[in-house]
């Protein structure tokens, strides 16, 4: 009986190993394993065996099938392996095809730049926020201690509806608005449009974009100004970027300064992109005049801030290398696709 | 405003070392931002002054001569082309291995030109004879340089001395930048005396000498001013026995250096005085001074006058003249008159250095569009204490130039004179603006320098009148910074409470149309707010259209950026005309910008500002693919109600029978359609082009992320597909609103998948073919509830004439 189950197996197992496929390897499975099978037949014959055997006996035959058993599945497995990498291998493809791409928009560099600012203020607590291009008077001058017939008003060359009505000239007008709300402390920046009547070309737009800044708590040093805006300078362009203070004039800041970053093309050697000096113009700012806070009902002895502008186009022409900044109000498709 | 580095060295004590990088970087850290400055010598080297000893004709050459010239210590031999040159003759002579700065037309070559020995035609030379054009210059600073040849020097030039130092070019010149509060500064000695306080050195001005004969001016001139207001100073005085001659070279020098050609003794002072004091004056020929009387008043209406350039002027009564006793003789802080101008032979002279109200100057000048240079300075507001220093200085100069006699006196109508202001000296507060510690004894030593004195008894600051811009404690303040140095002032950030950045309701919406855009591929565009009222005509709207009121503006660049957009419609279509007339293929832009709606005519308060969200292509896609953008943003903003389209909407610039608003919840948010052939083509595009707009204004309230999960179905679905015959003219937008209203709770959902018009199709007809799916939150349906709700859909359909397909 023993001596047969070892004939079975082996003759199984060298069956097995021949196989040539899925199906022959089935039939090895049916002819030793199956209803009619060789083992199953052994186990039939259990009856004539004595009964103190069976035990000893129907456990050598489930150890021979359960062998047999795992050999079929080790075999299976290893065909259907086969099978797969000749599969895998007529399926090869050439991967330098071109890709199928969804087609995506381009965002224009100016929001690219704005977007960028907006972040960094953001981070240090700055309301993102909005006045109206079309101004009265007194918030675009008056209330920012430029009063008729400052010579400031003329430079600025304003467009007027009427007398009392223009196109802001310039996104401080946003600051007033935010000092009347009265609800302090403030931190914010108001990105928009600006009207100045330039001539089109390449340096000039009638209309451009500016970014407002500014804080107004308790204690707001000079310091904190150049704290925040070296703080600005270095997370929009780079971490070496040193920046340089210089006193200027504006009417509503007092002191006031404008500011200049290293050139971040050649860090400050001098190049062509800053025209030799090492150094870049950005923006102006200063603390806020305490005539400018009181006109808006804040008290200076006790409130103090800073506020400051940046010209948007400016930041974009610089940051992406536009020449001309036409290219920025024409929309052609082959430009905004760079972005 | 420029200076020249020599002249300032000479008013300021101890700078004479300082480079003039240091001098730049210094002046511009305190505030008198340096542009640029240019050596003047940059690209000369070598060149000296020789004389010409002899001068022999070329063997080989009939156009050139050779020349021993004496530089110095040698004598060495020279050839040139010149044909001005003559024995004995003083000319500048650039040596071997020296550099000239261009060429002999005037053109410079940046790093000069290397000048070596060589041979010319055989003949050994050992430099080169310049021209003042080489030198750099041109003949209008020295007019006494021959038009084309070689600069001769005087008789008295040095020999083998450097020709540059001896043409006064071994200077630098400065250009800054002087913000239009610091009046002071537009004079050499303004920028001098911020040079000082910048390197703490002395301020040496000239001190200005007595000047006058025993004579009283009063017995010639007498002056009233009859408008003080416009006119707050105005000071005479009277030089007679006039010689008019060159100046001095240390004077034309001077002028040469800031751009400014010498002409004679008189114009060249005047000049002079202007740069050195930033105080215009003005000569008037006091034998052509009617009854010797000066009258300022304001202009008659319709008064014409003639202005020094020949011109005849319309006045109006805001304008101040000048006058004598019986008419104008200049118009007051603009031009003198051509009746009154000094001429070559004038005998005795009215010198004017007076004060004009800027805004009054500034407004004349725009008015008669004649910004002079006079003006221009004028109109910033002078200090009146400079007039009178500024007009002794300039007779100081005729005497010592020997141009005339000056009379004894001087008229000064000066009724209300300008103090100096005084200021309380509050150092906690500049330190508490600035946050810095600065001591007190600092800050005073810095206000010492700029000559703003400190009365220790009342604790105050006596601001000098010149300093118009110092009227509070943070102009105070910015003084103290400016010394210290903003470089040195520390950097901090805001400490106090803390604040939450975010961006406004309104940004937030702009962001995420922006973001559904171009995922849609859509790329921004930017277009102006202000464009041509012809626009409407191009978009076909009919005269009475609304979109036709708009803001005005009132001095625009030209028509076509006269009014403010009231639609971003023209600006989109713009932008893709210009792509297609490029030939881009498949452009699709989108723009979030304002338009501008009055809320009366004429405006009497602001418009209101309404951004909108354009979409516009031509190219791959349809009508439906704007459709598709629309209802992505949409979801994307929390707005899940169905969108709905009305194709009986009125827009004169779409296709008549592809257009529609878009109508969420009952209300207009916008339009989206193709665009009219006509319309297209007043754009040059000669293909189809879709346009969608939303008005974010609208779509604002709406927005909503209150969302909650719903579950995912636990039931299976079951599927109906109905295939009907529809009557052409109903639209699916019916027949869905059918679905809607019949389909009972458990339809979920349905699609269109198939629309035929055709062979198999009897006219009139179309075939659809939607899918419908059904579920329950609760159980399985049944065959039964699934019919019951196709049966109640069916039959709604009937009355639509909608049929089931046989």
């Amino acid at each position: 009986m023993k001596d047969r189950l070892q004939e079975i197996q082996k003759r199984a197992f060298s069956q097995i190993e021949t196989a040539g496929g899925l199906d022959s390897l089935n039939e090895v499975r049916v002819s030793v394993l199956g209803k009619k099978g060789e083992l199953t037949a052994l186990l039939k014959g259990m009856k004539d065996v004595a009964a103190e055997e069976r035990p000893k006996i129907g456990a050598m035959v489930n150890e021979a099938r359960a062998k047999i058993e795992e050999k079929i599945a080790e075999a299976k497995q290893a065909m259907e392996r086969e099978e797969l990498e000749r599969r895998l291998a007529t399926e090869t493809i050439d991967v330098t095809l071109p890709a199928k791409r969804e087609k995506i928009g381009h965002r224009h560099p100016n929001t690219i730049a704005l977007e960028e600012v907006e972040k960094i203020f953001i981070g240090m607590g700055y309301e993102v926020v909005e006045g109206p291009e079309v101004e009265y008077d007194y918030y675009n001058f008056e209330a920012l201690n430029i009063p008729d017939n400052h010579p400031a008003k003329d430079e600025q060359d304003t467009f007027f509806i009427n007398k009392d009505i223009l196109l802001r000239t310039q996104t401080s007008s946003v600051q007033v608005h935010q000092m009347e709300r009265g609800r302090l402390p403030i931190r914010m920046i108001a990105p928009g449009r600006v009207f100045r009547a330039d001539e089109v070309d390449a340096t000039h737009s009638p209309s451009f974009h500016q970014i407002e800044g500014m804080v107004i708590d308790k204690h707001i040093t000079f310091a904190d100004l150049k704290g925040t805006l070296s703080e600005f300078a270095k997370e929009m362009f780079g971490e070496d970027t040193k920046v340089k203070f210089r006193p200027h004039h504006f009417p509503f800041t007092e002191p006031s300064a404008e500011v200049d970053v290293s050139c971040f093309k050649c860090g400050g050697k001098g190049c062509r992109f800053c025209k030799g000096e090492g150094w870049i113009e950005i923006l102006g700012c200063g603390q806020i005049h305490p005539h400018v806070l009181e006109m808006s009902g804040i008290d200076p002895e006790e409130y103090t801030g800073f506020a400051f502008g940046v010209g948007l186009e400016r930041i974009a022409l610089l940051k992406y290398e536009i020449d001309d900044m036409r290219l920025l109000y024409e929309n052609d498709i082959r430009f905004l696709n760079q972005f | 405003m420029k200076t020249s580095l020599k002249w300032i060295k000479t008013l300021v004590e101890g700078i004479d070392d300082i480079t003039p990088q240091e001098y730049a970087d210094a002046m511009t850290m305190s505030g008198s931002k340096v542009e640029f400055f240019e050596q003047l010598d940059a690209d000369l080297d070598k060149i000296v002054i020789g004389q010409i000893d002899k001068i022999d004709k070329h063997p080989d050459a009939d156009k050139l001569v050779v020349c021993q010239v004496n530089v110095g210590a040698e004598s060495t031999q020279i050839v040139t082309g010149a044909t001005n040159v003559f024995e004995g003759a003083k000319v500048p002579v650039v040596l071997d291995g020296g550099r000239v700065a261009g060429d002999h037309s005037g053109n410079t070559t940046k790093g000069g030109i290397k000048i070596k020995k060589g041979k010319l035609r055989g003949v050994e030379s050992n430099g080169m004879l310049c021209s003042i054009e080489e030198l750099g210059s041109n003949r209008d600073m020295y007019p006494e340089a021959p038009e084309d040849g070689i600069y001769i020097f005087g008789e008295d030039a040095p020999v083998g001395e450097s020709a540059v130092s001896y043409l006064g070019l071994d200077d630098c010149i400065f250009e800054y930048e002087i913000t239009s509060n610091r009046v002071d500064c537009f004079a050499v000695l303004g920028i001098a005396r911020e040079a000082a306080a910048t390197f703490a050195k002395p301020f040496t001005p000239p001190v200005v000498k007595d000047t006058g004969n025993d004579e009283d001016v009063n017995d010639y001139i007498s002056v009233e001013v009859l408008n003080t207001a416009l006119c707050p100073r105005y000071t005479a005085r009277v030089v007679k026995n006039i010689k008019i001659g060159p100046s001095p070279e240390w004077m034309k020098e001077r002028l040469r250096a800031h751009g400014i050609r010498p002409i004679n003794n008189l114009v060249d002072i005047t000049n002079y005085v202007m740069e050195e004091y930033g105080q215009p004056m003005h000569a008037y020929d006091l034998d052509t001074i009617e009854d010797r009387k000066i009258i300022v008043r304001n202009a008659n209406a319709g008064e014409t006058f003639v202005t020094l350039d020949g011109q005849e002027r319309k006045l109006d009564e805001s304008i101040l003249m000048i006058c004598d006793g019986k008419k104008p003789v200049g118009i007051g802080g603009i031009m003198g008159g051509e009746n009154s101008m000094i001429t070559d032979d004038v005998k005795t002279m009215l010198f004017e250095a007076a004060c004009f109200d800027g805004t009054n100057i500034r407004l004349s000048a725009k008015k008669l569009g004649m910004r002079t240079e006079a003006s221009g300075i004028f109109e910033k507001g002078l200090d009146p204490n400079n007039a009178i220093l500024a007009m002794n200085r300039a007779c100081e100069l005729v005497e010592e130039l020997g141009a005339g006699e000056v009379v004894g006196g001087a008229v000064d109508i000066y009724p209300e004179k300008k103090e100096a202001i005084t200021l309380p000296f509050e150092p906690e507060k500049y330190n508490r603006i600035l946050g810095t510690k600065i001591d007190k004894d600092t800050m005073l030593a810095y206000f010492k320098r700029l000559e703003i004195e400190y009365d220790d008894a009342k604790n105050e600051l006596l601001i000098p009148t010149f300093r118009q811009d110092l009227l509070s404690y943070a102009d105070i303040a910015e003084e103290v910074a400016r010394f210290y140095g903003y470089d040195k002032i520390p950097t901090t950030l805001p400490d106090g409470e803390a604040t939450t950045g975010k961006l406004s309701e309104k940004l937030s919406l702009e962001a995420v149309a922006r973001d559904v855009a171009e995922y849609c591929g859509f790329s921004q565009a930017m277009t102006y707010s202000f464009e041509s009222p012809k626009v409407f005509d191009k978009l076909l709207l009919a005269e009475d259209d609304p979109m036709r009121q708009t803001v005005v503006i009132s001095n625009p660049l030209g028509e076509d950026f006269s009014i403010m957009r009231t639609s971003v419609l023209n600006g989109m279509l713009t932008s893709l005309s210009t792509n297609y007339n490029r030939r881009n293929k498949d452009v699709r832009l989108y723009e979030l910008g304002n338009i501008y709606i009055p809320k009366a005519l004429p405006l009497t308060e602001l418009p209101e500002e309404r951004m909108q969200l354009a979409l516009g292509f031509y190219g791959e896609g349809d009508f439906f693919t704007l459709k598709g953008v629309v209802e992505e943003f949409f979801e994307k903003v929390g707005m899940d109600k169905k969108v709905k389209y009305d194709a009986s909407a009125d827009y004169p610039f779409l296709h008549p029978g592809r257009k529609a608003a878009i109508v969420y919840d009952g209300a207009v948010m916008g339009f989206v359609g193709e665009v009219h052939p006509l319309v297209a083509g007043n754009y040059d595009i000669k293909d189809r082009v879709y346009v969608a707009n939303i008005d974010l204004t609208m779509v604002l309230p709406l927005v909503s992320n209150s969302r909650k999960y719903k579950g995912i179905a636990n039931f299976p679905a079951a599927m109906r597909d109905l295939s009907m015959v529809v009557p052409r003219k109903v639209t699916a937008g019916e027949i869905e609103e059918v679905f809607d209203k019949k389909g009972g709770a458990y339809l979920e959902s349905y699609k269109l998948f198939d629309i035929y018009e055709g062979k198999q199709v009897v006219a009139g007809f179309k075939s659809m073919a939607y899918s419908l799916v059904f579920r329950a939150q609760d159980k399985s349906l049944s065959d039964e509830d699934v019919t019951a709700a196709t049966d109640r859909i069916l039959k709604g359909l009937e009355g639509l004439g909608v049929k089931l397909r046989q």
